[in-house]
């Protein structure tokens, strides 16, 4: 096997126990992963306490969706996607930052090594901010995201790929083009937002925007949490849509991100990272 | 030719090109073990391109790259575990200590034993009182040992300086010199040093490469130069190089 081709479980781990120095070295980073997704799980939850009490407000299925911790349940769902993008993309800023970059790229360690500590990064960062989040959605709302059982477990593993593919192409252009592309790590998922129909259903978006939803993996999860929660029907065909779009889109990221790379050696920027 | 022949590292017709600016003309030199070789050369000469190139982190527009006899621009990887740098100009996190940095390098590389390794590298490098305090509350001498010491933790046979000793007082840059020494008469190892140092490239290179505007334009022993150009030292040498006058013949 080609040296590049080798992938040592070894080098991941530092690359991890580096991160997770990083972490532990400052409280208030961590209270802060907790502290956002917190707020917005708060001012969700009491607009859909709101919104169920009002008289003369919402009826029929939309009262029984969002009665069922709908609008709650895409907050958090919403957050696992937003939060693990950003703990992806953190990491790697933290070495454009100090400047580590050639460092990491003048040592043993393979691109594929790195991307995988981000990713065990992300769901670090995520345990670490989520879990409280969805302990106090129990006790605020009495939505418990765990009960969803494997229709959790299948719309978490699809954001997550999605919020890891999204992490690795911004990755590349900031390898490629430095800390100017930065606005992106924290911008970048936001246009998912309106187009993944985290709050409401495909249906009420115009004609020609529905066929670009149902091009973002997010689309098929939201779809499918009202699905769960309003029907409870277990959607299994939007579970396999939405897995098979995010292992053509992770396929592309990753051949972005190493053409991005290669283009980054090629101009010489890789020695020019930094602050 | 036989293994002890092969040099550490071969650069045969490397160049570099950046749109429509040439950083480095093509260069070739080879640097055979336990040898020390200087890039020389003003600000925009071409000393850390060329470095960048052997580092593996520019990509040359022409030319081959050989290291410990095998082709490093198609597999980087079979010589990345046997070689390191040190570079002012790249740094550590800085809110990791000195420990926790040296550990994650010292794991990457593959050390075996990594925190003994740590210690004697901070008996080495006089890093002990400093050892658990955060990169960047450092001084710049602290730095530059650390830095160092994350260079050697692998003990390469290939090391890359870029201006080892930039920023540092005269003190702490003798006694970084005298460690650099120190480490290739141990372990044999090739050293290829960009400097803009006069006395550092003169008193550690045993061959030193003028670089003028990306080109080789000359090449030799220190004793070598100064006889060239009838110079009593390498800065009078790196000025009649610099200005275009003076005796000496291209590479």
């Amino acid at each position: 096997m080609s040296a590049s081709l080798e992938f040592s479980i070894a080098r991941v781990g530092a690359m991890t126990l580096r991160y997770s120095y990083l972490l532990r070295s400052s409280l208030p980073r961590m209270l802060e992963m907790m502290y956002w997704p917190t707020v917005q799980m708060l001012t969700w939850g009491f607009l859909q306490t709101y919104l169920l009490r009002a008289p003369g407000g919402l009826a029929g299925a939309d009262k029984t969706t969002i009665a069922a911790g709908s609008l709650i349940g895409a907050v958090l769902l919403w957050d696992i996607l937003l939060r693990g993008q950003q703990g992806f993309s953190f990491s790697f800023l933290e070495e454009m930052w100090s400047r580590n970059i050639a460092n990491l790229f003048m040592s043993p360690l393979r691109p594929a090594e790195f991307v995988a500590s981000m990713m065990a990064m992300s769901l670090i960062r995520l345990f670490v901010g989520m879990v409280p989040v969805t302990i106090l959605a129990i006790w605020f709302f009495g939505f418990n995201l765990w009960a969803l059982g494997f229709a959790f477990v299948a719309f978490f593993a699809i954001l997550i790929i999605f919020a890891w593919s999204v992490g690795l192409f911004v990755s590349g252009l900031l390898l490629r083009y430095g800390l100017g592309a930065e606005s992106l790590v924290w911008s970048l998922m936001f246009v998912i937002q309106p187009l993944g129909c985290v709050y409401y259903p495909v249906s009420v978006l115009p004609g020609w925007l529905q066929p670009i939803c149902w091009a973002l993996p997010p689309t098929y999860v939201f779809e499918g949490l009202r699905a769960v929660l309003g029907d409870h029907a277990l959607r299994l065909d939007l579970m396999f849509y939405g897995l098979a779009l995010d292992a053509a889109l992770f396929v592309a990221a990753a051949f972005a991100f190493v053409r991005l790379l290669a283009a980054a050696r090629r101009a010489g920027t890789l020695l020019q990272t930094g602050e | 030719m036989s293994l002890e022949t092969v040099p550490v590292l071969r650069v045969d017709g490397v160049s570099k090109t950046y749109a429509e600016t040439v950083a480095v003309k093509p260069l070739s030199f080879a640097l055979p073990a336990g040898s020390v070789t200087g890039l020389l050369g003003g600000n925009g000469a071409g000393k850390t391109t060329t470095i960048g190139m052997v580092m593996g982190l520019i990509e040359p527009t022409t030319g081959t790259i050989e290291i410990f006899g095998r082709d490093f621009l198609k597999d980087r990887y079979h010589a990345l575990g046997r070689m390191n740098f040190e570079s002012p100009y790249v740094d550590m996190p800085h809110r990791l200590t000195v420990r926790q940095n040296l550990t994650v390098f010292g794991r990457l590389y593959g050390v075996r034993g990594v925190a003994d390794k740590i210690e004697e590298l901070a008996a080495d490098l006089a890093l002990k009182e400093f050892l658990d305090r955060p990169s960047g509350r450092l001084s710049a001498g602290q730095k530059t040992r650390v830095a160092l010491a994350k260079a050697l933790i692998n003990e390469p046979e290939l090391l890359l300086l870029d201006e080892p000793t930039a920023s540092l007082d005269p003190d702490t840059a003798d006694w970084v010199r005298g460690h650099l020494e120190d480490y290739r008469r141990r372990r044999n190892c090739a050293i290829l040093l960009a400097s803009h140092n006069m006395a550092e490239v003169e008193r550690l290179c045993d061959r030193v490469m003028m670089l003028k505007e990306g080109s080789l334009v000359d090449d030799g022993s220190p004793a070598e130069l100064l006889a060239r150009y009838g110079r009593g030292n390498l800065e009078e040498v790196f000025l009649d190089v610099a200005r275009g006058r003076g005796n000496g013949g291209a590479a």
